[in-house]
């Protein structure tokens, strides 16, 4: 496997005024109750994972969970307290201010929550402003911030300032601002979470859509724990800075790790997140019906026809050949089992 | 006992105030004192005693301790008169090249960096004032005199009075539309007409040099506050002073180590005008949302970059509001510099003012309100213009404007030469309109103002000796009776009940400097008068607001007659209080009432607009009637707010007062004035200065302290 992308090891980020003393006389075990005691307010405590190419990690957590200030320290807009990230190998904190700029300018985007546009520069001015930046002449900037203006759909408004654009607009602009320079790392705080419920969810399917495409390494910050299984390839939760869970979504949804992990996945519909292959049972037994199942198929699309069977089913991968089975009494037992307060 | 359980505040303020009133009967005036008359304090008097400290005699009159601390600071003014004077003569010489004489010489280095200042500033001004009014002096300063004779078409004219009205009115259109292009070439076809070109120009070249040196200067010092919370410590005290100082106590030092003139003027307008710049700066800079320097960070931006292409840039409402204070400050001192020999329509308003002709006098500040007035708007509409795009237009459309300055330029010219030929022998009114040309209105005023005297004399006087008998008098007997002690327990007690044991300890130190000085009676008449003055301007002002909110219109009208008002430079208020007190006390008091009165409106129409609608719709949905609306729901949220008002009416009515010793009145301010034309004043007037500024300063602190918790109390930010 190639290296990762992305590389935590026992990240921290205390804030306070003598938060480094503290945390080295802490051995890396930190309270963040004794911080508090003495000042100091834990933002993130002992973060460790890699994001490998291509993947896309979305950190879930509420409001002061610390998931804004990681992501901070992954970009370095913060520094980080203690530990190591690296970004592609490099070591990221030992990077002097020159090396640093050189990595956003050419390597990291990154979208915000309030959109963070330049409310003097017109949407394609918005866009041309990394490359400028960069130092790229003027009409090369703007040509290329106005394939940008086309990726995100947003051609015939390249002239109009931000005060004239919608919320979804604006972070349309965000989006392309943040992908003109091509990064490989892409960052995106909370996109979408200023947009009204239809917005973020057309807005959502546009995000997947593009990144179908351009397969950035991507972090991912949100709230919102549906976004977070819509979207991730793994999702990491997090509370009080600590990480509770990293894990595939199907894997979060079936086994929390924690009690606090656990009542996010209570509320949520398991058939329309779980795939067959989540469920399935690997071994195959010669008793199968006549009906075959993809193993990629969402538990709904395919709940009612498996449920009509008396037996068990195949599931076969997309070449055709079986690789499990799923009895129904499974389905039932999944959609509507293994749930607290149901009744 | 279940009373006092139920109010402790209640209980102590009164008990504060009895143990105040205690004190102020308990301690009478002693028999000795007598409340001396301006310049007495500055000769040797057998009645007075001296101690020495530092080397220095500080003389002082017989007092008794109680009533009035011994003058401990005494030697204050003497220390920073000698400092200075140290400073300006002997410390540090340095060798320099002298071009005229061709040799070295030696100078003190304070005085040679003065004189180098000094002849930049007047080479800027005299170069403005070339482009305005014709000279040759810039000239003079590149090539030389021979030149200048052997080529008689290098003495430049001026601009034809035409070109400059034409191009401000370009600019007003550019900046805002029709209305303010109509506005700024009815002002200058106006100021040219009534002859008063000149002046104008020369106040106008004044303040092209001062405002943008202001805001250069301003928003540097903002900047570097901004990243640095070392340097924002450090000049946080300093802007707080300024704020509240006096500008005539800021003229005295600038004399000693400046001179007269000119430059001076504007190096003292910098110094009154940076420190708001200063704050709007910072204020624009820190109200930029953290997620725009981020994603300014982001983009790969270096500090540099991140300054000027991304906080700058979003901050610019701000910062052009600082812009808008700066002017308006640069007139207001326009006219105060006038004292150190500014040229200009201030000098000719103080010179008119000084000859009681009131006529003269209103021209010259008519022009000066009407060009500060037409300036404000320009840089607010500047302010709050959105950036257009220029994507694709043409040539043309981008150049308009530009085109159409060069246009009247051309015809500007033309009209101008033509005008040689028309008015043969007698003057070019298409070129300039001089000074005694013009159609002047000072008779008809003159005549007006002795039309008021002759008609309504009994009940003016009547009423001026009411006022001055039954009310002022009176009311500076009693202050004077506040012995030293008493108001120390006051003030330090009315800090801890509001703001604790760090309030009392501030609120306690600028008292005891006051106290200490030498001029603890003159403050207590400084007090007297700022007193009568905010207390009517509070009751006319949260009257004329309660009522103009009533009605949204109403309301905006009176803000916009407000804004109109602060623009006038604040010498101009005293022209028609001169106009029918004459010279008394009562003129002062009715302007202080007049100018401390626009800051009250303002912040109680302000502070009433910002109930937020929710609770109007919840008390209405309550059934509540509009006057039950107002004391319950309005009132009490509003009220912080409108106490700010109160801060800012005190802050103008001090400074008024202070102007007001121009008329002749007896307290701080006179003395700051006498300072002026004192050789040995500088350390008088800056120490007065500061003085004044303390007063300020003692209520600032509690007002704000006090708002703060209100604030934090009911919520609200």
């Amino acid at each position: 496997m190639s290296e990762p992308v992305i590389k935590c090891e026992a990240v921290y980020k205390i804030f306070g005024a003598n938060a480094k003393k503290m945390l080295q006389e802490s051995n890396g075990n930190v309270d963040a109750k004794t911080f508090q005691e003495n000042g100091c307010i834990v933002g993130v405590n002992n973060a460790s994972f890699e994001v490998s190419k291509g993947e896309m990690l979305v950190v879930m957590g509420l409001s002061g969970s610390g998931k804004s200030t990681l992501l901070r320290c992954i970009s370095r807009l913060t520094d980080a307290t203690g530990g190591k990230i690296f970004i592609e190998g490099q070591d990221l904190l030992q990077l002097n201010n020159k090396e640093l700029i050189e990595l956003r300018r050419n390597k990291m985007g990154m979208v915000f929550q309030s959109f963070a546009l330049l409310p003097h520069k017109t949407v394609v001015e918005n866009i041309a402003f990394p490359l400028q930046i960069k130092g790229i002449k003027t009409e090369d900037s703007i040509s290329k911030a106005m394939d940008m203006v086309k990726l995100v759909g947003l051609d015939g408004r390249e002239n109009y300032f931000p005060r004239e654009l919608s919320g979804g607009q604006q972070q349309r602009v965000g989006i392309a601002r943040s992908l003109a320079v091509e990064p490989d790392i892409w960052f995106l705080d909370e996109p979408f979470s200023a947009l009204d419920p239809l917005i973020r969810k057309e807005m959502q399917d546009e995000f997947l859509r593009l990144q179908e495409k351009l397969k950035k390494t991507i972090m991912f910050i949100t709230h919102d724990f549906d976004e977070a299984l819509k979207l991730a390839d793994r999702i990491a939760i997090m509370k009080d800075g600590i990480i509770e869970q990293l894990d595939t979504p199907a894997n979060i949804v079936l086994n929390p790790a924690t009690e606090y992990v656990r009542k996010f996945t209570e509320e949520v519909p398991r058939e329309k997140v779980l795939l067959i292959e989540d469920v399935m049972d690997p071994s195959t037994t010669d008793n199968l019906g006549d009906l075959k199942v993809l193993k990629d198929e969402i538990i709904e699309n395919v709940a009612e026809k498996i449920l009509t069977q008396e037996k068990s089913v195949a599931v076969i991968d997309n070449k055709n050949k079986i690789v499990g089975s799923i009895n129904p009494s499974k389905i039932i037992n999944t959609v509507f089992g293994g749930r607290k307060n149901n009744n | 006992m279940e009373f006092i359980k139920k109010y402790p505040k209640l209980f102590q303020w009164l008990f504060l105030l009895i143990v105040f009133f205690a004190l102020c009967f308990a301690i009478d005036v002693p028999e000795t004192y007598k409340f001396i008359r301006g310049q007495a304090e500055f000769v040797k008097d057998p009645n007075q005693s001296f101690y020495v400290f530092l080397g220095k005699e500080v003389r002082y009159y017989a007092f008794d301790v109680f009533w009035r601390l011994p003058p401990l600071l005494g030697w204050v003014p003497i220390w920073i008169n000698d400092s200075l004077f140290f400073l300006m003569n002997e410390w540090m010489p340095i060798e320099f090249w002298n071009e005229d004489t061709q040799e070295f010489r030696t100078r003190p280095l304070v005085l040679q960096i003065s004189r180098n200042l000094t002849a930049f500033m007047t080479f800027l001004i005299e170069l403005i004032r070339e482009i305005l009014l014709g000279g040759l002096e810039t000239i003079v300063a590149f090539t030389s005199w021979d030149w200048i004779d052997k080529n008689p078409w290098a003495e430049l004219p001026g601009l034809p009075w035409t070109i400059v009205a034409a191009g401000s009115a370009i600019l007003a259109y550019k900046l805002s539309g029709k209305g303010l292009a109509l506005f700024a070439g009815l002002v200058m076809v106006y100021i040219s007409i009534f002859g008063q070109w000149k002046p104008s120009m020369q106040t106008l070249s004044f303040i092209l040099v001062a405002a943008p040196l202001s805001f250069i200067f301003g928003l540097g010092l903002g900047i570097a506050a901004y990243k640095s919370k070392r340097v924002e410590k450090a000049l946080y005290p300093i802007l707080l002073v300024m704020q509240t100082m006096p500008q005539y106590a800021v003229l005295v030092p600038a004399l000693v180590l400046f001179g007269v003139g000119d430059h001076a003027a504007v190096i003292i307008t910098m110094v009154v005008a940076v420190p708001p710049m200063i704050l709007l700066t910072i204020l624009g800079l820190r109200a930029i949302p953290p997620e725009v320097i981020e994603a300014g960070r982001m983009s790969g931006c270096n500090n540099w970059q991140l300054m000027f292409k991304v906080l700058i840039p979003t901050a610019r409402r701000d910062i052009l509001i600082g812009v808008n204070q700066v002017i308006m400050v640069c007139f207001s001192m326009a006219v105060i510099s006038a004292f150190i020999g500014a040229k200009g329509l201030g000098f000719n308003l103080l010179l008119a003012l000084n000859q009681l002709n009131i006529g003269l006098a209103l021209e010259a500040g008519l022009c000066i309100s009407l060009i500060a007035i037409l300036l404000d708007k320009m840089s607010l509409a500047w302010a709050n213009k959105q950036t257009d795009y220029f994507g694709n237009l043409t040539f043309y459309q981008r150049n308009r404007n530009i085109l159409f300055f060069v246009a009247t330029v051309i015809i500007g010219i033309v009209l101008a030469y033509i005008g040689t030929f028309l008015f043969k022998g007698s003057y070019n009114y298409l070129f300039e309109v001089p000074h005694n040309k013009g159609i002047s209105t000072a008779d008809f005023w003159n005549k007006g103002v002795d039309w008021i005297f002759d008609t309504f004399f009994v009940y003016i006087k009547a009423f001026n000796t009411w006022l001055i008998q039954d009310v002022l008098q009176p009311m500076r007997a009693l202050y004077l009776r506040m012995p030293a002690v008493a108001t120390l327990v006051l003030v330090v007690g009315a800090g801890y009940l509001i703001g604790g044991i760090r309030s009392a300890l501030v609120v306690c130190g600028l008292t005891l400097f006051i106290a200490l000085s030498p001029w603890w009676d003159r403050a207590l008449v400084t007090a007297y008068m700022a007193t009568f003055g905010v207390v009517i301007s509070c009751i006319i002002g949260f009257t004329v607001g309660t009522l103009c909110f009533q009605n949204k219109h109403s309301a905006s009208f009176m803000l916009g007659v407000c804004d109109i008002f602060q623009t006038f430079p604040s010498f101009v208020y005293l022209i028609p209080v001169m106009m029918l007190f004459g010279i008394t006390d009562t003129s002062v008091l009715i302007a202080v009432i007049v100018y401390a009165t626009i800051p009250a409106t303002r912040y109680t129409i302000e502070g009433l607009r910002s109930v937020p609608v929710g609770l109007h719709d919840a008390a209405t949905m309550s059934g509540v009637n509009k006057f039950q609306r107002l004391t319950k729901i309005e009132f009490p949220l509003a009220f912080p707010h409108m106490m700010l008002g109160l801060n800012q009416t005190i802050v103008f009515a001090l400074f008024m007062v202070i102007i007001g010793a121009f008329i002749g009145t007896e307290d701080l301010g006179q003395y700051i004035l006498k300072a002026l034309s004192d050789k040995k004043g500088a350390g008088i007037g800056f120490t007065l200065g500061i003085c004044v500024a303390f007063i300020g300063l003692i209520f600032d602190n509690l007002i704000r302290t006090w708002v703060e918790k209100r604030k934090k109390h009911l919520g609200i930010n």
